[in-house]
């Protein structure tokens, strides 16, 4: 029973994760800076709404009362979603978009990979499938990383900028709590601390190439795990909800 | 080159035309008949463009993953067809940069409908069904049209276009069998688009300047009244099966031509649409516009990037 519930909080934390970020991309469907690119952060977009679908509904299954993916993705109050603040953000310019995307994804990708050998076989289906995603997502937000910071002087300041911003949301995405600590006993789910390594690395080889330095500011927001978020979530969540807030109990 | 050649590969030209025969980028052909092809897959490739901007304004609010999973995918697949309906036009000579801009400075057109807004999630399903399927009627016969890169891009286009009809029907049919509050929402949506999905057909056939020598030119099948006949006669009872009535009190099945009679259409409220005078005209090309002013800084890093690599292979 204790493990079921914990699962369902872990689930809403990778869940929320992917709904969050996915619902931040999908406001730029028809804006990208050229069309390849709109299609492009449209498809990732496409894939986390898929993601977080699957693990909505997993986690739908173990809550305290059974809920749908479509409950808890529109149903909920600010305080209940457990997304990190990063995938919050505002897209900013094209460089903050990608920053995001590339912190996250570079934390994604590992945890997806480490989830592969899950004792909770549907939990290792899902990142299975998320994985071949995940990892097209990590190349795309690389290469463009090391475009623009080795591409024109301007190009190298805002996305220099945009890393001095972003880096001091990310390190919340190696939360951990006891949540963790029986889930990783069980070896459902690795530690997040098994993680933070791999992740460095990515970022060192990606900046470096890139000509990005890191910043000295190594300050570390923290919050939205435990549903504390920045003041742009609700505005983000009015506007996600609003369907399901003005005409509820309806099928659509 | 003297006239009589010209005249020789013009009737070499219109022989290949009647007997079917697919002209391709590298074959000679007149120059109107290369402008004209340019002016409408470049006008079609800038409306699927624009026309991921009503719909893109729905993506945010769509009322479940599901439907905004599926209008997502919608979205990207116009911007899909976009690119190869630019690439098909680059094959006769255009720039796709220029192109984009002859949209931006008001210079080229892309189809009226998209300068509506749209203002419910009913409107999701109204556009996928009326303005897909009017989309569908137009685009079938470009699949044998005669030049063949447009041919081809229009088969791979109308395979999906006929996916987002169908989508689009379904969110109707939902709507239409749900609460009060849906349906109306349902029927509200179709009395806003219908007349405008009519438009989409283009002016009546005495007033439209490029039929008759598109016709012989085998880049039009149909003339645009035989279009909209069609349409109006899919559609119409497609609304009734779900319950919605058609926005117009003319509607009479005819016998002796086997199709609906239908009433006058405001052909000022198209010209002034046509003209600019849309509710969403200048919405739509200020958002494009401010799409690629915004890019420019991430195109020219692109760029300078790809030369920084090219220079160090080289050296």
């Amino acid at each position: 029973m204790k493990e079921k519930q914990t699962l369902y909080k872990y689930l809403l934390r990778m869940g929320d994760d992917s709904l969050i970020l996915g619902q931040r991309l999908s406001e730029l469907c028809g804006h990208g800076p050229i069309l390849e690119e709109d299609i492009a952060l449209t498809n990732i977009s496409l894939d986390l709404i898929g993601q977080a679908t699957l693990l909505l509904e997993y986690a739908g299954e173990l809550a305290p009362e059974k809920k749908t993916n479509d409950e808890l993705a529109y149903l909920r109050i600010e305080k209940e979603y457990v997304n990190a603040l990063l995938v919050e953000q505002p897209n900013g310019h094209f460089g903050d978009t990608i920053m995001r995307q590339f912190l996250f994804d570079a934390y994604r990708k590992p945890l997806l990979e480490k989830l592969l050998d899950s004792s909770d076989k549907r939990l290792a289906g899902i990142a299975e499938k998320a994985l071949k995603e995940t990892k097209y997502h990590l190349r795309h937000s690389s290469e463009w990383v090391i475009r623009l910071g080795d591409g024109t002087e301007e190009s190298h300041n805002k996305i220099q900028n945009s890393l001095e911003s972003l880096l001091r949301y990310a390190h919340e995405l190696f939360f951990e709590n006891e949540v963790d600590e029986l889930l990783i006993a069980q070896g459902i789910v690795p530690s997040a601390k098994s993680i933070f390594p791999i992740w460095e690395k990515t970022l060192h080889a990606v900046f470096e190439e890139a000509t990005l330095s890191l910043p000295k500011n190594n300050w570390k927001f923290q919050g939205g795990r435990e549903g504390r978020h920045s003041e742009h979530m609700g505005y983000l969540l009015a506007e996600m909800q609003y369907m399901q807030r003005t005409y509820p109990n309806m099928e659509w | 080159m003297m006239d009589v050649d010209i005249q020789d590969l013009e009737k070499k030209f219109q022989d290949k035309i009647d007997q079917d025969i697919k002209i391709e980028p590298n074959d000679w052909m007149p120059d109107a008949y290369r402008k004209t092809l340019i002016r409408q897959i470049s006008q079609h490739a800038h409306s699927e463009v624009v026309g991921m901007l009503p719909e893109g304004n729905w993506i945010t609010r769509a009322p479940n993953l599901r439907r905004k999973a599926v209008l997502l995918a919608k979205v990207q697949d116009e911007a899909g067809h976009g690119l190869y309906l630019y690439s098909a036009a680059e094959t006769l000579g255009a720039d796709r940069e220029q192109t984009i801009d002859d949209l931006h400075s008001g210079k080229a057109k892309y189809s009226s409908i998209f300068n509506y807004p749209t203002l419910s999630w009913a409107d999701m399903g109204a556009i996928g069904w009326l303005v897909d399927g009017a989309a569908i009627m137009n685009q079938v016969p470009l699949c044998r049209c005669s030049y063949g890169p447009y041919a081809r891009a229009m088969i791979r286009v109308c395979k999906e276009e006929s996916f987002h009809q169908r989508q689009g029907f379904e969110i109707m049919t939902k709507l239409a069998s749900g609460t009060a509050e849906q349906k109306e929402m349902a029927q509200d949506a179709l009395n806003r688009f219908w007349w405008p999905a009519l438009m989409m057909f283009g002016p009546i056939d005495s007033d439209s300047s490029h039929t008759e020598q598109s016709m012989r030119w085998k880049i039009k099948r149909h003339t645009n009244d035989e279009l909209r006949q069609m349409f109006v006669d899919v559609t119409v009872p497609q609304a009734e099966s779900i319950g919605l009535t058609v926005p117009d009190q003319d509607i009479k099945w005819n016998k002796s031509k086997e199709g609906y009679d239908y009433g006058p259409i405001d052909w000022d409220e198209f010209w002034q649409v046509v003209g600019g005078n849309g509710p969403c005209n200048k919405e739509r090309v200020d958002a494009r516009r401010k799409a690629k002013e915004d890019g420019k800084w991430v195109v020219e890093a692109a760029m300078a990037f790809a030369d920084k690599r090219n220079a160090k292979k080289t050296a």
